[in-house]
């Protein structure tokens, strides 16, 4: 039966392509969805101009990207990481226990993060980051103690701000983007209202209040978003009362729906955040396995070509679409260059 | 004769058999209601699907046609040289494209200011295309060429009306001057609208170049895809219902088998995912990405379906046939194979192209596998490498394109649901002819 001889041709193609798989030739990219725009910008101007294939990149989120790139060395784990944050001392640490020991880490540029609501909603324009706190966490400082957040309205807090329902729908733990929006804004925030110092008069240990201090809310006014950033456009659409938190090119992309909030008095934009003034911004990395390079075909140029003038430059497609270029690109390049590791 | 006479039973009084009782009214009533309610029942699924199709033409269809830049240049051999030269040869290309668009804009004495800056924010990027072209024709150097190329998102979504004036915002992709431009280059027949033959037969682009962006190279990692899960399910599937339904001996542990088929059924699709990610790509060092994997995965999904359908065709075959070929002196396998089995082959047709179809429309499981991303970037150049080359697939691309933040993307993966739906239709529409065709009734 013909069935026969085509199903015994596909397993011995099967069997092929298990000593194919031993020759990839494309690079593999996983990781945080706020660098996957770049990324992609790069793999298909990469592909296009020179060439090796472009890239294959995968979004996911900073840690599971990291997560995969830690498993081990070898053409079925991925080549590069790409996330939000910098790498953690712990995953360093499961990375050397699965053979992953010299890691490349280059940083491509930096991204704000900006607080934006419905166009059409109430008036968010203006936020301290004690006003998010004040908003956000579990235990807030009222009238000199600290109890479990009794604020269900902005303006329970500051008069300044509307007489609408507290709503926010901020980045899931899985995303980088989190970890950036508890520091700059949360911490802040705890630190600014008294409330961690009050911690600290508790009786708490100074690490034990740090911690405390990242912490949100659990009552359903503060709603993880473990999508990307068209999932939170898609809740506030539907939600005039919400407040998102947003990469800056995804908001400017979205200017006739969002609008967005300074953050202590600074609009974002990409001059503010690349002088510093705007508080809430991160650098964005990419993260290569050194054992690959060489292996894989294309894995070197490719992180060349990321961090080219041209392209990471302010100048460049990646600036263009929103990120923020990086003043010290030229140290990034020399890095790569020599494959210096971490 | 006798005098007895036969008086009917007596009905009660006012009754007649014309008019119903209270009973039988409530009865009939209760019936009446029934037919309501399915009539009802029927309805609402209607309006959803009238709903469903409506919308999903409606943000769909805009994505088969593309705003173009309709331009006639000449790039030097000097040109083509310096932009060779380059790094980034493509936006090279673009710079050249926008400075030659700009010059002919203001030779035509259109009366709006028109820079470099303002043109570059009204293409999109083009540069791609143009040194694609010059790379295959590098006889057109020196030659005046006609070129189509795609414009920027906004201005497209400013031209079918989603994006008025009020709406922009001044800034880096787009400024309110601009539109001025736009609407003197519609005026002049600069800019157009052309059926967008790219979206059918090209691969994915970046994030900042919706305009490029095509499903082709999905399309292709489908049908790759399908081959696998065709070639696979169908004949292991067959072979197993056939061993099962008419050789195996029925005791506990053929029973165990068919209860685990039946529950392997209806194990959702991503943990056949996790399975592929562990044994195929973990354990057996196959490349990610790979459409071979992502059929493979397919297969273990599919084969339930193909399983279950062709065990109730078989057992569908009335055993009198069995019975006249084993009676005849054939032997059970020729009664199988001679007659049970071309008896059966509608329904397992049936069965395979609708388990093919749930294949088609199937992404969770590829999330894992690595075809969910930026991925459907090349044409496979031949069986091997479109089994092997990473690739993407139909329901993994609009997946992919609705989670980007220009919206031109969502749109494109509209009209990605229309492709996809379109392959649903036709592999649903040859369930049917087959069945019509070969089936037998007894």
């Amino acid at each position: 039966m013909s069935s026969i001889k085509m199903t015994a041709s596909v397993l011995a193609i099967t069997a092929v392509s298990a000593t194919a798989a031993m020759a990839r030739d494309n690079v593999q990219v996983a990781g945080s969805s706020t660098v996957l725009p770049y990324a992609s910008i790069v793999a298909e101007v990469f592909g296009d101009n020179t060439d090796f294939p472009a890239p294959v990149v995968e979004s996911g989120g900073s840690s599971a990207g990291l997560k995969r790139f830690c498993e081990g060395v070898g053409e079925n784990t991925i080549d590069v990481a790409n996330a939000s944050r910098a790498i953690r001392e712990a995953e360093v640490a499961a990375c050397a226990e699965n053979g992953v020991t010299d890691i490349i880490e280059v940083r491509i540029g930096y991204d704000g993060i900006v607080f934006a609501s419905q166009i059409g909603g109430p008036e968010f324009t203006a936020f301290e980051p004690a006003d998010i706190f004040n908003a956000l966490a579990p235990k807030v400082l009222v009238d000199g103690a600290l109890v479990d957040n009794p604020h269900t309205k902005w303006s329970d807090f500051n008069a300044d701000l509307p007489d609408a329902d507290i709503l926010a729908f901020i980045p899931g733990t899985k995303h980088g983007t989190r970890e950036v929006f508890e520091e700059k804004v949360i911490a802040v925030g705890c630190e600014e209202t008294g409330a961690m110092a009050a911690m600290i008069e508790a009786g708490m240990s100074e690490d034990d209040a740090e911690d405390a201090c990242l912490a949100v809310r659990g009552d359903g006014l503060s709603v993880d978003i473990d999508g990307d950033y068209t999932e939170t456009l898609a809740r506030i659409d539907a939600n005039p009362n919400g407040i998102g938190v947003f990469g800056l090119a995804f908001y400017e992309n979205n200017t006739d729906k969002l609008k967005v909030a300074t953050m202590s008095g600074v609009a974002p934009s990409t001059e503010t955040i690349s002088t510093g003034e705007y508080p809430v911004s991160r650098p964005l990395y990419f993260y290569i396995k050194k054992a690959h390079i060489g292996v894989i075909p294309g894995l070197k140029e490719y992180a060349q070509f990321f961090v080219a003038d041209e392209v990471a430059g302010p100048d460049g497609p990646l600036a263009a679409y929103g990120l923020v270029s990086d003043p010290e690109l030229a140290e990034t390049q020399a890095m790569i260059d020599a494959e210096d590791t971490m | 004769m006798t005098d007895a006479t036969v008086t009917p039973p007596m009905r009660a009084k006012g009754k007649s058999l014309m008019a119903d009782d209270a009973r039988t009214q409530k009865r009939n009533a209760a019936e009446r209601r029934f037919k309501a309610y399915g009539i009802i029942a029927i309805l609402v699924g209607l309006s959803f699907l009238v709903f469903l199709a409506t919308s999903i033409l409606r943000n769909g269809i805009p994505a088969f046609t593309q705003t173009v830049v309709q331009v006639e240049f000449t790039l030097t051999q000097e040109e083509f040289d310096a932009a060779e030269g380059t790094l980034l040869k493509t936006s090279a290309y673009t710079d050249v494209f926008v400075s030659k668009l700009t010059e002919q804009v203001s030779a035509q004495g259109l009366d709006v200011e028109v820079d470099g800056k303002a043109v570059e924010r009204l293409l999109g990027k083009v540069g791609g295309d143009l040194r694609e072209f010059y790379k295959e024709n590098p006889d057109q150097i020196g030659q005046p060429a006609q070129f189509q190329l795609a414009a920027a998102s906004r201005v497209e979504r400013y031209l079918q009306g989603k994006l008025t004036r009020d709406m922009v915002v001044d800034g880096r992709f787009l400024e309110k001057t601009d539109l001025d431009i736009v609407d003197a280059l519609v005026d002049a027949g600069i800019i157009t609208s052309a059926f967008d033959w790219n979206f059918i037969t090209g691969t994915d682009t970046g994030v900042d170049n919706p305009g490029g962006a095509g499903i082709g190279a999905s399309v292709i990692g489908s049908f790759f895809m399908m081959l696998v899960v065709l070639f696979l399910s169908l004949p292991i599937g067959v072979a197993a219902s056939i061993y099962l339904e008419e050789f195996a001996p029925k005791n506990r542990f053929t029973d165990l088998i068919e209860v685990n088929i039946s529950n392997l059924a209806a194990v959702p699709s991503i943990v056949f995912g996790i399975l592929g990610l562990a044994v195929f790509i973990q354990f057996a060092h196959l490349p990610q990405s790979a459409p071979l994997v992502g059929g493979l995965v397919l297969t273990l999904m599919t084969l339930p379906t193909i399983v279950i359908s062709t065990r109730a065709s078989l057992k569908a075959v009335p055993p009198s046939i069995r019975d006249a070929a084993l009676g005849v002196g054939a032997s059970k396998m020729q009664s199988v194979f001679h007659h049970v089995l071309p008896l059966a082959m509608p329904g397992i047709l049936t069965g395979t192209i609708i388990g093919l179809a749930q294949a088609l429309g199937e992404t969770a499981p590829l999330l894992l596998i690595g075809m969910v991303g930026f991925v459907a970037r090349e044409y496979p150049d031949g069986l091997a490498s479109g089994l092997l080359d990473p690739n993407s697939a139909m329901p993994a691309q609009i997946y992919t394109w609705a989670a980007r933040s220009d919206e031109a993307f969502f749109e494109k993966a509209w009209g990605g649901i229309i492709v996809l739906l379109l392959f649903l239709m036709t592999m649903n529409i040859i369930a049917i002819i087959l069945r019509r065709r070969f089936e037998r009734r007894w």
